[in-house]
């Protein structure tokens, strides 16, 4: 294990911009989010979440696929470049990391997406354990330590000091690269690393959401809970807005669209919601004609579709963006805990 | 366009004309030979009133670099009150953009009359000058459309 | 709020109404979201604190829809959008029930982790028979005070007054929380330079993720069909591609409610990203107000709406480069 003190940390940051890109939390108008390293952004790794999870740095919101031109009478097709350049995301949390785990079970298996597969090859992600998590929090309910959180390099924000330890050939390799900025950690470190994780699991145990079951949600019981009347009532405060699936670390649904460019066409997708009125539109309509069922599609999706096919894996990691960023304050720990108190008859 | 091999800054510029005056105006002005620079693309609406500010909008965003709403003498509409209408809304609009950070010079409405020719082609030189003093417009473009 | 729930009991017992609109407690101590209760006993999970953000007049569309009266709590601030709504034909006054509910500033939690309160355990001194002077917060991390007005929402500094423009009966008291000018920020942007207002704009902007929270909470919002959602369009709703898009979104939007617009503020509450929304609107606000005379959008339900409306004596749109 190696340690950096805190206010070294941008002559670190520096170093890793001037071999490779480097995405971290950056405060922007007073809201942070994972944004490219530049000479005078304004890090921020106290806030514990940033508003929009990470995935962006390996599914960004919207991309271009490719672009089609007319030259003469010839029509020209060239397919958008693959990521082929290193980079790292600093400061992802385990909740977020886990994300992108459930990410990779879409896009890593066949067919493979090509240009989300280049970027988990070249990407490093560096993951930041939560000093203090919040009272929106509940990976724990989803087998995720916040404590002792698992990427390419983990670390721990401990007294002004940044603990460091590499899991993999490419934390390793990052490692490496920037082995003149760190010291190699002692055996006091090493404790003071134990207690962190000690304090911090103890706070995750006093969490609200700490409890919550999840008894009754798997693969199984997709009837019983499709057909179930509680969703006429919970849906109801629900806006239609896409906050809930754009800021959440795993939601993956995508469209793909033409864009006009007045002398060719852009095709490119984009994350799209399943809270919209379009949400899997085809030509012959849409299938889900009511909010009631797209709302219970997101969660369904979430607690049994994706189990279901995914050996029992929910696409949920109890990051709370969504409990703190909707605006009618649904979220999907309300919907468990409704499901839960109907007791048995669902 | 392939023809444009000099480094030259030729401004793309919208003109929505209102069929029943500020169109013929550009008629008269043609058949009066006036000139006007070829920069302006005209494009004919029914009246005023049928341009949304989105139209203003999407124009810029497809690279125009000025946009001008002509339509007949306020009182003169053809339908009594469209340029009315249009007057406020582009009004509201043309300060929205100023607050926004776009350089106000590059929208203008303008009153033209069948039989003022000879303004239609001042007012397009005018504007055209305008816009060559404020150069590209690079605030309001889409990226997407300049590669 | 005892009150509150007596009547709504009251109205659902005799039948007068047959569904309340209102608020239930979250499994948080800040965040109950709107909900009907049908049944008299379901009144138990009812609340009504300084948490109640929300502008339930939009629900008051579909509301309008079902069988038989709803009884809807509106906030002073509230009235107005559902006097707008009147007017546009998107409500049915005749299906409401209005109970004009006090208010004392409403809050944003957002604001209150902002000045670093997390891990809440409890929140006291946010209910309606509270002074509401100060706020305290039990957390994980220990006891933590803030001074009410510091952690209120942005509309509630520019409050409009506790007078409800639209109501059946009033229960509870109202406070004028109004302690900063309307226009003071868009003023002080409309003093910017062409480059400063563009970077300022541009930066907060950026930040958009097109998620529609704006306008799917906007009142005013009220097509059945967005043209932002319309297939045909193509920068349809969900393109993040390029700031340009984020503009022609919020302007266009802005636009399309001009004159219409209460400036309830629901779009700068709800906005994941903190954009402050209301700047757009209250600038076309502003400027109605210096071009065509004063104007409050639902004041009234009849009067003329200023972009539905001219004088032969209007400004020309030249004023915007003659004010320099």
């Amino acid at each position: 294990m190696y340690k950096i003190a805190k206010e070294n940390l941008s002559a670190l940051f520096q170093k890793i911009a001037g071999e490779q890109e480097l995405y971290l939390p950056v405060n922007i108008s007073g809201q942070v989010n994972f944004a490219a390293w530049t000479e005078d952004a304004n890090v921020d790794l106290d806030t514990l979440k940033s508003v929009k999870s990470p995935k962006d740095a390996f599914f960004p919101q919207s991309e271009n696929l490719y672009t089609v031109t007319k030259e003469d009478k010839k029509t020209k097709i060239e397919p958008e470049a693959l990521k082929n350049q290193n980079f790292v995301v600093f400061g992802m949390k385990a909740c977020d990391v886990k994300g992108v785990e459930v990410l990779d079970k879409v896009f890593l298996a066949d067919p493979v997406d090509t240009f989300y597969a280049a970027r988990r090859a070249h990407g490093t992600i560096v993951v930041m354990a939560c000093h203090e998590p919040e009272e929106t929090c509940f990976c724990k309910v989803f087998g995720v330590d916040c404590a002792e959180p698992v990427a390419d390099v983990a670390t721990w924000m401990v007294e002004g000091e940044l603990f460091w330890k590499a899991l993999t050939e490419k934390g390793e390799a990052l490692t490496k690269s920037v082995e003149s900025l760190l010291v190699a950690a002692d055996g006091s470190d090493e404790a003071k690393v134990e207690a962190e994780r000690c304090a911090i699991r103890a706070i995750v145990e006093k969490l609200p959401y700490s409890d919550l079951s999840l008894e009754g949600w798997n693969g199984d019981v997709l009837l019983d809970k499709f057909n179930s009347p509680i969703w006429e009532e919970l849906y109801k405060p629900c806006l239609a807005c896409g906050t809930c699936t754009f800021v959440c670390p795993t939601c993956q649904c995508y469209d793909i669209k033409d864009y006009d460019t007045g002398h060719g066409v852009k095709r490119y997708r984009c994350w799209d919601s399943c809270m919209y009125s379009d949400f899997t539109m085809m030509a012959h309509g849409n299938n889900r004609t009511s909010q009631m069922q797209r709302f219970r599609q997101r969660f369904m999706h979430k607690l049994v579709y994706f189990p279901a096919n995914n050996d029992g894996m929910y696409s949920c990691v109890g990051c709370g963006r969504c409990v703190e960023k909707c605006p009618a304050s649904l979220n999907i720990v309300k919907v468990i805990k409704a499901f839960q108190n109907q007791g048995g008859e669902n | 366009m392939s023809i444009e091999t000099n480094e030259e800054f030729r401004p793309k510029i919208v003109a929505f004309c209102c069929n029943w005056c500020s169109y013929a105006g550009a008629d008269l002005a043609g058949s009066s030979r006036l000139a006007y620079p070829a920069d302006v693309k005209i494009i004919r609406v029914p009246c005023s009133c049928r341009v949304n500010p989105m139209f203003i909008l999407r124009a810029f965003e497809k690279g125009a670099d000025g946009v001008i709403l002509c339509g007949c003498h306020p009182g003169d509409c053809h339908y009594s009150t469209g340029n009315f209408y249009a007057r406020r809304r582009m009004t509201l609009l043309f300060s929205m953009l100023d607050y926004i950070g776009v350089e106000n010079g590059r929208t203008r409405v303008e009153w033209v009359s069948a039989a003022e020719g000879v303004k239609f082609s001042q007012t397009m030189n005018e504007f055209v000058e305008k816009i060559h003093s404020l150069g590209k417009n690079v605030r309001l473009g889409d990226l997407r459309c300049k590669n | 709020m005892q009150e509150l729930i007596n009547r709504a009991k009251e109205l659902l017992e005799s039948g007068e109404v047959a569904r309340v609109l209102g608020w239930k407690a979250g499994d948080l101590p800040y965040n109950p979201e709107p909900a009907y209760f049908e049944k008299a006993e379901d009144l138990k999970d009812f609340v009504y604190n300084g948490f109640c953000g929300a502008n339930l007049s939009k629900y008051m569309i579909e509301a309008s829809k079902l069988e038989g009266k709803t009884m809807v709590c509106l906030k002073p601030c509230d009235t107005y959008s559902f006097n707008q709504l009147i007017k546009e034909h998107r409500v049915d006054r005749e299906k409401a029930y209005i109970v004009g509910v006090g208010c004392k500033g409403k809050l944003d939690i957002e604001k209150a982790k902002k000045l670093g309160i997390k891990g809440i355990e409890s929140v006291s001194g946010a209910e309606m028979t509270d002074d509401c002077d100060t706020l305290t917060f039990q957390t994980i991390y220990g006891e933590k005070s803030v001074a009410y007005a510091d952690v209120m929402l942005e509309r509630c500094h520019v409050c409009k007054g506790k007078e409800h423009q639209v109501y059946d009966e009033i229960i509870g008291e109202s406070k004028d929380t109004k302690d900063a000018e309307r226009f003071a920020e868009v003023e002080k942007i409309e003093a910017m330079s062409p480059e400063e207002k563009f970077a300022y704009f541009q930066s907060e902007l950026s930040k958009c993720i097109r998620c529609n929270a704006c306008r799917n909470v906007c009142p005013a919002c009220s097509c059945r069909k967005c043209v932002f959602d319309s297939t045909k369009f193509d920068s349809a709703q969900k393109a993040n591609v390029d700031s340009f898009e984020e503009k022609m979104f919020h302007v266009i939007r802005a636009f399309h409610v001009a004159g219409r617009c209460t400036d309830c503020g629901e779009c700068s509450r709800v906005c994941p990203q903190g954009i402050p929304l209301h700047l757009f609107n209250r600038k076309f606000i502003k400027d109605i107000n210096e071009f065509y005379g004063e104007y409050q959008a639902g004041e009234d339900t009849d009067s003329r709406a200023p972009l539905t409306n001219y004088t032969f004596e209007d400004v020309e749109p030249s004023i915007v480069t003659e004010r320099g």
